[in-house]
């Protein structure tokens, strides 16, 4: 026994200097892009869009590698792991939301907007009340994405490095390592942002969205050869070794449980499970990170294909997480998923060491795989989080600083500049707020950040698109109605206090049932825009006649 | 005018577009483009509210296999894979046949007579 200690010790510590040498390489190549970025960053559009010079391609696999992030890759596929179905059907709403933005959204926005969201949402309204709206509701969305991005990586980081209780790596602990990862991770945001601007940004997230899609590709083939290509032997196999039978290949066991003897309960779950659907369906096309992403192409026609595209990879990104769960399932076994990481997040990370030992001789080929995995997932927590990093700074320049504080009056250069200290304090911020919470159980804040993109921003974008009559008062009401509906529900819902899994374990003023507030926050939203227009008298139709022309003909365009 | 270089920004004067949106052109643009993407909106919609709500109610249909291990939630499931990637491929045809020739009409005739002006 003391030998299959001994290999285990042997193999995790390969597998620890392959991840740190993989990580580091990778760290280096995006730096050394973001250095060459920069030196091709001289305008405004450079940084914020840059310069509108992305192929459709280009733009859609930069869309996969800023939208896929740590809670896509890690948290579906050990979701799928540990409750098979389940996750499945959780990642269905992230796939099928990009057909809103691509029918409603997308080419609309690429020819009538320049840098952010508030650039179409204030194109025939009061500048300052509408951008001073948009750019609270970017930065508060952004910031709750990065928190749970970078807590995540931080919860990861002890368990991918290895890093058992009372042992200790370069003389850190885990608690030590943990802090270590967050600011490690929000001072690289930090630097390819303000360094790189949009085009460092996107360079890191097309490298990301290859390798992604490479390591998740090669796992799936490994865990299809694994069952002769059969996928109902692999779904077989799968709920077998989970202990659930068939139950595990079928939906119940964590959306919408039913409670046995609490009719209530039950309805509030399944309640739940529909609300968390539209959250994540309508969320993505009111997500500022995505949005600026279709003002780095040329025009609306290739912020259509890199839409496209998106869909494509974000699909089959999808189905591999399918096989990547269930063969984690199959492979590795609930049990010693749950005993690494509870909520399932190192089944991905864990299945890539099995079938290493399976496929590539035994326990350096496990530890290799695991390396690569695991460096593949910190590569991709960097990507999301320099887009969430980008989109808020930019806002915070363009639309706060720019265009409410200096009334429009400022020089390229100037706003700019401002960018670049948006993103450090910005990145500042974040990281000591998650190093606030970073004992704390905040998954909830991803689907959190959809929720509020989906009350706040979505009404606002579709009313400005395709409602004459819509209004500055329209779209405040929207956006902040919106905004607040969700964060408020959620705040006195189950995922913030009064259960055993809540963020404050131990508080109780919990009165809101459902742990994810779209069903009531989303018809809020689109309501309270539609009072705030009809209260005020303000139309502007030359305005809205050339909102509407360039929207649909591109003329004009940026 | 290629469909890849949009038009400089400086190149139409303001009150022209007033025009142009109330021209016949823009609202067959207009009418063409809606009349494809909201009923595709609220159909798609439909269906995935539909998926999430037979997964939420109907938990005996969806458990019934249909070959080995496999049954109808995941099938159904399946089916908004395809159908995502279906209505992305009809959109990005209709666009491209009905819609692009359109737009790049009226934004030809705006540039021009923007110049011109």
């Amino acid at each position: 026994m003391n030998l299959t200690f001994l290999a285990a010790e042997a193999g995790d510590s390969t597998a620890r200097t392959l991840t740190i040498t993989l990580f580091l390489v990778f760290v280096a190549a995006t730096l050394a892009i973001t250095v060459w970025a920069s030196r091709q960053t001289k305008t405004a559009t450079d940084f914020y869009a840059g310069g509108r010079s992305f192929s459709g391609f280009q733009n859609g696999m930069a869309i996969g590698g800023d939208y896929m992030s740590a809670a896509s890759f890690l948290g579906i596929a050990g979701l799928i792991a540990l409750y098979g179905y389940d996750g499945f059907l959780y990642s269905i709403g992230f796939l099928v939301a990009w057909l809103v933005a691509l029918l409603l959204v997308a080419e609309l926005l690429r020819n009538s907007g320049k840098y952010t969201m508030a650039d179409v949402l204030a194109f025939r309204m009061r500048q300052r009340p509408v951008r001073t709206a948009a750019a609270v509701s970017t930065i508060t969305v952004s910031i709750f994405y990065l928190i749970a991005q970078m807590v995540g990586a931080g919860a990861l980081v002890a368990l991918l490095l290895g890093i058992r209780p009372g042992t200790t790596f370069l003389g850190m602990d885990a608690d030590a390592a943990k802090i270590a990862t967050i600011v490690l991770v929000g001072a690289l945001m930090i630097i390819y942002v303000t360094v790189g601007g949009m085009k460092g940004t996107t360079y890191v997230q097309i490298v990301k969205a290859f390798l992604l899609m490479g390591g998740a590709a090669l796992m799936t083939v490994l865990v299809l050869a694994k069952f002769n290509f059969n996928l109902s032997s692999l779904l077989g196999a799968a709920s077998d070794a989970s202990g659930k039978g068939e139950a595990f290949l079928q939906p119940g066991l964590y959306y919408g449980k039913e409670v046995a003897g609490n009719a209530t309960q039950t309805f509030y779950n399944k309640v739940d499970l529909f609300s968390l659907g539209i959250a994540l369906v309508l969320g993505t096309a009111g997500l500022p990170h995505i949005l600026i992403r279709f003002y780095t192409v040329p025009t609306a026609r290739a912020a259509r294909r890199s839409v496209l595209w998106a869909i494509g990879i974000i699909g089959t990104f999808y189905l591999f997480t399918l096989a990547l769960g269930f063969g984690a399932a199959a492979l590795v076994g609930g049990e010693a998923i749950s005993a690494q990481n509870a909520a399932g997040n190192t089944a991905a990370p864990q299945l890539a060491e099995a079938l290493g030992v399976d496929f590539f001789g035994g326990d350096t080929g496990g530890a290799v795989l695991l390396a690569v995995i695991a460096a593949v997932a910190f590569a991709t927590i960097l990507a999301v989080v320099a887009g969430l990093t980008l989109a808020s700074s930019s806002s915070l320049a363009h639309d706060f600083y720019a265009n409410v504080i200096k009334r429009g009056e400022t020089s390229e250069k100037q706003e700019v500049n401002v960018a670049r200290i948006s993103a450090f304090v910005i990145g500042a911020v974040s990281i000591v707020l998650a190093l606030f919470a970073q004992s704390l159980n905040v998954a909830f804040l991803v689907a959190l950040a959809f929720a509020v993109a989906a009350s706040g921003n979505l009404p606002a974008i579709l009313y400005s698109l395709f409602w004459k009559r819509f209004n500055t008062a329209g779209a405040t009401w929207a956006i902040y109605g919106g905004l607040l509906a969700a964060v408020v529900l959620v705040f006195f819902s189950p995922v913030v206090s009064g259960t055993p899994t809540s963020m404050f374990k131990t508080a109780d003023w919990q009165w809101f049932p459902l742990n994810n507030p779209g069903i009531i926050s989303i018809p809020f939203g689109f309501l309270c825009g539609w009072i705030g227009t009809m209260l005020s008298k303000e139309t502007d139709e030359q305005k809205y006649a050339e909102l509407e022309v360039r929207s649909l003909t591109g003329a004009g365009a940026h | 005018m290629t469909t890849d270089t949009p038009a400089p920004a400086t190149s139409v004067p303001e009150e022209r577009y007033l025009a142009v949106q109330q021209s016949e052109d823009f609202a067959k643009l207009r009418k063409t483009l809606r009349g494809f993407i909201f009923p595709m909106t609220v159909a798609f919609f439909l269906w995935y509210a539909l998926y999430v709500i037979l997964s939420a109610y109907a938990r005996g249909f969806m458990d019934t296999k249909v070959v080995g291990h496999i049954n109808v939630a995941l099938v159904f499931g399946l089916l908004q894979f395809v159908s995502t990637f279906l209505i992305a491929w009809l959109y990005s045809r209709f666009a491209a046949r009905q819609v692009d020739p359109l737009a790049d009409k009226i934004a030809a005739e705006l540039t021009e007579k923007g110049e011109a002006a």
